[in-house]
């Protein structure tokens, strides 16, 4: 199977749709083909947003349990909610800064001890990556390019097969001038953070 | 100029499915465009939303409903021009009536009908299978396989239309619509609004002596639909083997993985279905005599299945056909590549392991991570003022928007939901069949102009008992703000005509009319009180703009932010028992509230028993 196949996952507002959707279009511009899917809908209201990018000899667009080469989550108990999705070869990357839903404050729900979670599926898998992907971005200088951050840890992993070069385009072009430098920047740490990692 | 419009012809872009669909009817010259809004059909109508002022000859509507959009559809098509309407499958039911009778009277320009079903039920209150819509109404339904397919999908469909002079359904499902893909684009087609009517009351208007006739008309023309599906490249047979698959729509694409993941290319042939009504019938009896043995692959009912079957025994064959029953095919929820491998692995009896899961036991339970009003909606104000009134000690039937998330604690503010509408006119029963309790119904604003008005007519014209409640945030919020008759159109750049609802509810007659900020909280509270103890029909309006939508339009340059007092903070937690704003937190056993989702709308300080919050002392 030539194919690989990447699920972001993310809480609504993390811009992960913008990453899957910037992903397709680097794999494009790379000569790839790619398919990408999301689910829309209630992404704006705090809900789990899903997306999914299979990038080679592959037409299907979304992903089945234990068939994602690569999760990358944006939270960490998203990560360890969408785990059903990885197998012993995946890798994952995930951000380990926590962003506790409603259900949390009003008592309906306990935030978990994620990290030791997060270890036991590290030993199951290719390779999981952890980091605080937030302060990463706060780093950068904008709070909203944590996608960017994740983006870049992924570009650092080798796990997909488009070139570096080809994401920061389309991230130059898809970006509005004021944020471009903080974005590249937030590419960059991710990418470095990852890359320490490996 | 709007990315849709691209004039770079053959260059290939990545596009979202209901992109590639809007830029499949601007190649194919679609004039006229109407719809209402629905996931995951939205974004088709918001792309021609965008571009109207772009281009020169194109006309496009939010219609108030389904029903409204397909009639001003028919119209232009009656009159020569090429129209799209798009909605989503329960809107199909609603634009059933005028679908049935206009597959009689057919078009005289291109009429493509976009139909968007939603298996697994994403956003939608049912996963219906709108495949029957094309059997019920004898129209011709094409349903594309991806992006890329879809747009040049549409632009056949306008030449079938034209062909058969019938309105022709595009069924798509959410995965077509909300995946993107690398699609080439072609030229852009030629518009024209300039239509042309040829009066013929005998011919267009479905009087019985007509319809009998024109009945006779749609049956000829489903014929010549027929012989173009058995014609068309969309349906197609492909691969060589004795194991035969028929298969259409998005798992046309789990099929072909799958035979590639399990080493099958050599030993599987597939019917692709693209043109799926009429069905092509002699294409499939073709199939049917060269496999031995096939598998019907098709999300919800078992559509395909039964017809092929019906087919197989029209013609004597005996070759085995199955789908729904093979495991793990089910008539619920839509499939994955894992699942179709699964199938046809089981089916064609190929040795097969699906990848091992993980062993996820370590993993501590998750909190559920629903979605939530947001920060300063005003749904969530009038949500707290009526549950403080009333409690559990009333009916409170909702309606489809943001606002159904009253469902969800703290609030349950939800006890009844059948479709758009649904609210106003099943209060009537409720406040009939429990004459001791009250009724309070919520709708939004778009819903009450879809289809909330009739049901209110009806109410009053009978006499129920009730209170309504009209959550007017000035825009149809759920699917990504768009128009609706009551809003202020210079708020959408556009020169549509306002329609006053509270204006309209007092023209039915109905005297207890109040139009209320849901942030004065003591104000709800007090028509809430009163409303309800009146006997009749009251409405409240409750007007506050939506909280995302206002930050959009006129983006604060200073913003207010409200912070707890912790000395004053005794721990009631009224804020997040009962007013549960997203921008509220727990640092430690503290109740704190986070200035970057804040936006001060002020209510929570008007729930605070000890008054402790307050605006936040400009730093």
């Amino acid at each position: 199977m030539s194919a690989t196949r990447v699920v972001f996952v993310g809480v609504g507002g993390q811009g992960n749709l913008l990453a899957s959707n910037l992903l397709g279009q680097a794999a494009l511009a790379a000569g790839q083909n790619a398919v990408v899917s999301e689910i829309h809908g209630m992404a704006q209201r705090g809900g789990v947003v899903e997306s999914a990018v299979l990038i080679g000899d592959v037409t299907s667009p979304i992903v089945s349990p234990a068939e994602a080469d690569v999760l990358v989550g944006f939270e960490p108990a998203e990560t360890l909610r969408t785990a059903i999705k990885a197998n012993r070869n995946t890798t994952i990357i995930t951000s380990t800064s926590p962003l506790p839903p409603f259900t949390v404050a009003i008592g309906a729900g306990v935030y978990p001890e994620v990290d030791e979670a997060l270890v036991s599926l590290g030993k199951q898998v290719r390779k999981l990556i952890a980091f605080d992907g937030q302060a990463l971005a706060e780093e950068a200088g904008n709070p909203q390019s944590l996608n960017m951050v994740m983006l870049g840890a992924l570009a650092a992993t080798n796990t997909v097969p488009v070139p570096v070069k080809h994401i920061k385009k389309v991230i130059k072009e898809g970006t509005k001038a004021k944020l471009l430098e903080s974005n590249l920047k937030a590419f960059d740490l991710g990418y470095k953070a990852a890359a320490a990692a490996m | 100029m709007h990315r849709i419009l691209n004039p770079k012809t053959g260059a290939t872009v990545l596009l979202l499915g209901n992109e590639a669909i809007a830029r499949g009817a601007l190649e194919a010259g679609v004039s006229f465009a109407t719809c209402y809004p629905g996931t995951p059909s939205s974004e088709i109508p918001l792309v021609f939303f965008q571009i109207k002022r772009e281009i020169d000859d194109f006309y496009f509507e939010y219609s108030t409903n389904e029903k409204v959009a397909l009639e001003t559809a028919a119209g232009a098509a009656a009159a020569g021009v090429r129209t799209m309407c798009t909605l989503k499958h329960v809107g199909l039911n609603v634009a059933a009536d005028p679908l049935m009778t206009l597959a009689y009277v057919g078009v005289k320009a291109g009429l493509v009908i976009v139909n968007a079903d939603d298996p697994s039920l994403f956003s939608s209150q049912n996963e219906q299978d709108n495949r029957f819509y094309a059997r019920l109404s004898g129209l011709p339904m094409l349903e594309p396989t991806s992006p890329a397919d879809a747009k040049e999908l549409v632009k056949d469909a306008y030449l079938i239309s034209e062909q058969t002079e019938l309105p022709v359904l595009f069924r798509t499902t959410t995965r077509i619509n909300h995946a993107r893909e690398g699609v080439k684009l072609g030229r852009l087609g030629k518009r024209s609004l300039k239509g042309k009517f040829t009066k013929n009351p005998m011919y267009w208007v479905q009087v019985p002596a007509v319809a009998r006739e024109r009945h006779k008309d749609l049956l000829r023309r489903g014929e010549m639909a027929r012989k173009l599906s058995n014609e068309s490249p969309h349906n197609q047979i492909s691969g060589r083997g004795r194991l035969g698959i028929i298969t259409s729509g998005v798992s046309v694409n789990y099929v072909r993985d799958a035979v590639n993941d399990l080493g099958l290319k050599n030993k599987v042939k597939i019917l692709k279905l693209g043109f799926t009504w009429p069905l092509p019938d002699q294409k499939i009896v073709r199939f049917l005599k060269g496999v031995d043995k096939v598998l019907v692959v098709e999300e919800l009912e078992p559509v395909l299945e039964t017809d092929v079957r019906a087919l197989a025994q029209a013609k004597g064959l005996m070759v085995p056909i199955d789908g729904k029953s093979v495991k793990p095919f089910s008539r619920l929820y839509e499939y994955d590549p894992g699942m179709v491998r699964e199938a046809i692995a089981r089916y064609f009896q190929i040795d097969y392991q699906p990848p091992k899961k993980l062993n996820l036991t370590k993993v501590p339970p998750l909190p559920a991570r629903p979605p939530n009003l947001c920060p300063g909606c005003g749904h969530r104000s009038t949500y707290y003022a009526v549950k403080k009134v009333l409690g559990e000690g009333a009916v409170y039937p909702t309606d489809i928007g943001c606002y159904t998330l009253g469902l969800l604690p703290p609030f349950k503010i939800a006890d009844y939901l059948i479709c758009m509408g649904s609210s106003v006119s099943s209060s009537g029963g409720f406040s009939r069949a429990l004459p001791d309790t009250p009724v309070v119904a919520f709708i939004g604003d778009s819903t009450f102009f879809h289809s909330g008005i009739t049901g209110l007519v009806n109410a009053v014209h009978n006499n129920h008992n009730f209170t309504l409640i009209i959550l007017d945030n000035g825009t149809t919020a759920m699917t990504g703000h768009q128009p609706h008759p009551g809003v202020n159109p210079e708020h959408f750049g556009d020169t549509t005509t306002h329609v006053d609802i509270e204006k309209l509810v007092r023209g039915l007659g109905i005297e207890q009319v109040y139009t209320v900020n849901p942030r004065n909280v003591n104000k709800v509270t007090q028509l809430v009180e009163q409303t309800t103890k009146e006997p009749g029909v009251s409405v409240i309006i409750a007007r506050e703009m939506c909280a995302l939508l206002a930050a959009r339009l006129a983006p604060p340059k200073k913003k207010l932010v409200f912070e707890i007092d912790q000395s004053k903070c005794k721990q009631h937690r009224d804020c997040l028992r009962l007013f549960a704003c997203p921008a509220f937190y727990l640092d430690g056993e503290r109740v704190k509230i986070n200035p970057n989702l804040c936006i001060g709308c002020t209510v929570c300080s008007q729930v605070c028993p000890e008054r402790a919050i307050k605006p936040k002392a400009a730093a």
